[in-house]
């Protein structure tokens, strides 16, 4: 057992939850509350210098009982240590879980996978989008157990879709917004622009 | 001092007393912030698309960049084109039935995923390698360490205008595509292990062919050493380019070359060994400017010390079964299933049950061609797993271009692009 999880449970007591080993790693669970606090803590702390943020990803079981999991690689470079912090989630309530993009710039874009992936949104996030699947997409979260492996909708309707999309969407409105572009835009577009909107999502209306 | 003078004095580098160019430092290389301000007065930002289908992208990345002259202000890469679903896949497949997926990843270097998801798999399942597995499995890393490697190196050379490094390159990596197809009978899906051993053992031929391949490669590298290090162009198109420093790598999640490149003598193989990479004499080299030429000459080293690795590996190559001995894990010869009851019975049962893995988790990092690819694997008892989770180097790589192109001319952004070293199949898995 990784003694960080000692020092943490002294550190933190009643936010830190379970700790279990697999195949040779630490798993500890931890409130999400605490989670920003405690990865700032493990990561400048000396003794424990998590520097490097391995991976973000997220697991959901295919027992609907069991909570959806958040999982933080973590690992010190110089200690060579390593330990996976993980966050529960219940997969029909809040998934809102802070971001640690200010803590490693690293996590930017495996927060966003896991947003895109699972539906777990990061409060704090600088760019919260989707990564993987375009930024209309419809169907939900693909990793998520509930999610059928070929995808919500029909093929039919896939390709309809496909078919049918908005060409506007090609650049996002943020892109669009850039400079010059700005005043070549419809007056709606600026319009929705100014409220914030991001992309257009065909069939919402 | 500008940019683009630097540029100017580099275009006839002096050497110092060691014959190497003589280095600037990289404060007068770096983009001085004001400056985009100076020349932003004309207010006439301009917004290019580069991608998704343009040769210097490297397969279907899309980059909307907004310039200003020729700077480059902001860059926002757009991923996704390649998209499979493979983790979803994934969750569907025995164990065994993933492997040809991992080949379709980093399709780049397709031996190493397949060893580094039989990794995850075996720590998962406990199981111990065989000797003759574990060298092999080292041959079948480094072979694809010295291909990755040799397209990046051709690929990034053809971005920045050279054509000739191109070719060598190529031609060395035919040489191993061939041997990977007289181990495999596949060129690039090669899916060359299973949980618990391999999918084939190697022939004498091979290991001929692999030891004639292991003397005559050095030959290449130093011709490509020779043609590229100390080229006033390609010194000027690469130094100073891209840079990222030591705190900045490790903050950004950076992996493998890129990583070392800044500075930080970080490699899997030699932090957390795996297959038996601990008893092999081999050096990891490590950059101090963490700019594009410190990547070039990382990954041009490390094919030195991948040959020597596979030399090493040559010599201790044992006998021996490249299986383990345990019946549940391993298909039986078709021979033995089709005539014997008790070979046929577990035939049957890996075939249409699976391989049943213990309820539990693993990850495993090994040392890609790219960086670290981990392989996450979390099972809940059954022969399928709950969740395979691929941490894709070059996908966390690409996610810090937008901090190294910025800044920089948009010439300079193909350089950094191809820097990173990313194959699409596996950003976007």
């Amino acid at each position: 057992m990784n003694p960080s999880v000692e020092t943490l449970r002294a550190t933190f007591g009643s936010a830190i939850g379970r700790a279990v080993e697999s195949c040779g790693d630490t798993i500890v669970y931890v409130e999400r509350a605490a989670l920003l606090e405690m990865m700032s803590w493990l990561r400048d702390t000396p003794g424990q210098q998590y520097d490097y943020l391995v991976d973000v990803t997220a697991v959901e079981y295919r027992d609907r009982e069991r909570p959806l999991e958040l999982v933080y690689n973590l690992r010190s470079l110089e200690r060579r240590a390593d330990l996976r912090v993980k966050v529960e989630l219940e997969p029909g309530g809040d998934l809102t879980v802070d971001s640690i993009v200010p803590l490693w710039r690293g996590a930017d874009w495996l927060e966003r996978e896991v947003y895109d992936m699972f539906g777990i949104a990061f409060r704090g996030h600088p760019d919260l989008r989707r990564i993987l699947m375009w930024e209309t997409y419809a169907e939900g979260h693909p990793l998520r157990k509930d999610f059928p492996l070929r995808g919500r909708f029909s093929r039919a309707e896939q390709v309809r879709q496909a078919l049918t999309a908005n060409p506007e969407a090609h650049y996002s409105l943020e892109e669009l917004s850039i400079a010059a572009a700005y005043d070549e835009l419809p007056p709606d577009m600026r319009e929705r622009l100014r409220r914030g909107e991001r992309g257009k999502i065909p069939y919402s209306e | 001092m500008s940019k683009r003078t630097v540029e100017l004095e580099l275009a006839t580098p002096g050497l110092d007393a060691q014959g190497r160019p003589a280095r600037l430092p990289l404060a007068a290389a770096a983009p001085e912030p004001e400056r985009l301000s100076e020349s932003g007065a004309s207010g006439e930002h301009m917004l290019i698309n580069l991608g998704p289908q343009h040769p210097a992208t490297h397969g279907v990345l899309r980059l909307v960049v907004e310039l200003d002259g020729e700077t480059v202000v902001r860059v926002i890469p757009h991923v996704g084109y390649l998209h499979s679903g493979f983790e979803k896949l994934g969750e569907y497949r025995h164990y065994n039935q993933i492997i040809p997926l991992t080949d379709r990843t980093d399709y780049l270097s397709p031996m190493a995923n397949n060893v580094g998801f039989a990794l995850a798999a075996e720590r998962l399942m406990g199981i111990e390698l065989t000797p003759r597995c574990t060298v092999l499995r080292v041959i079948a890393c480094e072979m694809s360490r010295i291909i990755s490697h040799m397209v990046w190196l051709g690929t990034t050379s053809i971005d920045l205008g050279a054509f000739t490094p191109f070719l060598w390159a190529f031609q060395e990596r035919e040489r191993i595509y061939n041997l990977q197809e007289m181990w495999t009978g596949a060129r690039l899906t090669t899916s060359v292990t299973r949980v618990g051993g391999m999918m084939a053992d190697v022939t004498d031929d091979f290991v001929a062919g692999l030891r004639q391949f292991v003397d005559t490669y050095p030959k290449t590298l130093h011709e490509i050493d020779r043609v590229l290090t100390r080229n006033a162009v390609w010194v000027g198109r690469t130094q100073g380019v891209g840079a990222m420093t030591a705190q900045e790598a490790i903050n950004y999640s950076l992996s493998g070359p890129m990583l070392r490149a800044s500075g930080v003598p970080y490699d899997v193989r030699k932090d957390r060994p795996y297959l038996d990479y601990d008893s092999y004499e081999f050096d990891v080299p490590v950059g101090e400017h963490g700019d594009v030429y410190d990547r070039y000459l990382v990954r041009l080293e490390e094919c030195h010390q991948s040959n020597r690795i596979l030399r090493q590996a040559l010599e201790r190559l044992p006998g021996g079964p490249v299986n383990v001995a345990d019946p549940r894990l391993i298909l039986p010869p078709k021979s033995r299933a089709m005539s014997d009851m008790e070979a046929m019975i577990y035939h049957f049962k890996q075939v249409m049950e699976g391989v049943k893995a213990p309820v539990g988790e693993a990850y495993v990092g090994i040392e890609n061609p790219k960086g670290e690819l981990g392989t996450y694997l979390v099972s809940d008892g059954t022969a399928k797993p709950v969740r395979w989770r691929i941490r894709p180097p070059s996908f966390i790589n690409l996610a810090a271009l937008p901090k190294m192109a910025e800044g920089h001319l948009l010439s300079d952004l193909i350089a950094i692009n191809a820097s990173v070293d990313i194959v699409m199949g596996e950003v976007d898995r």
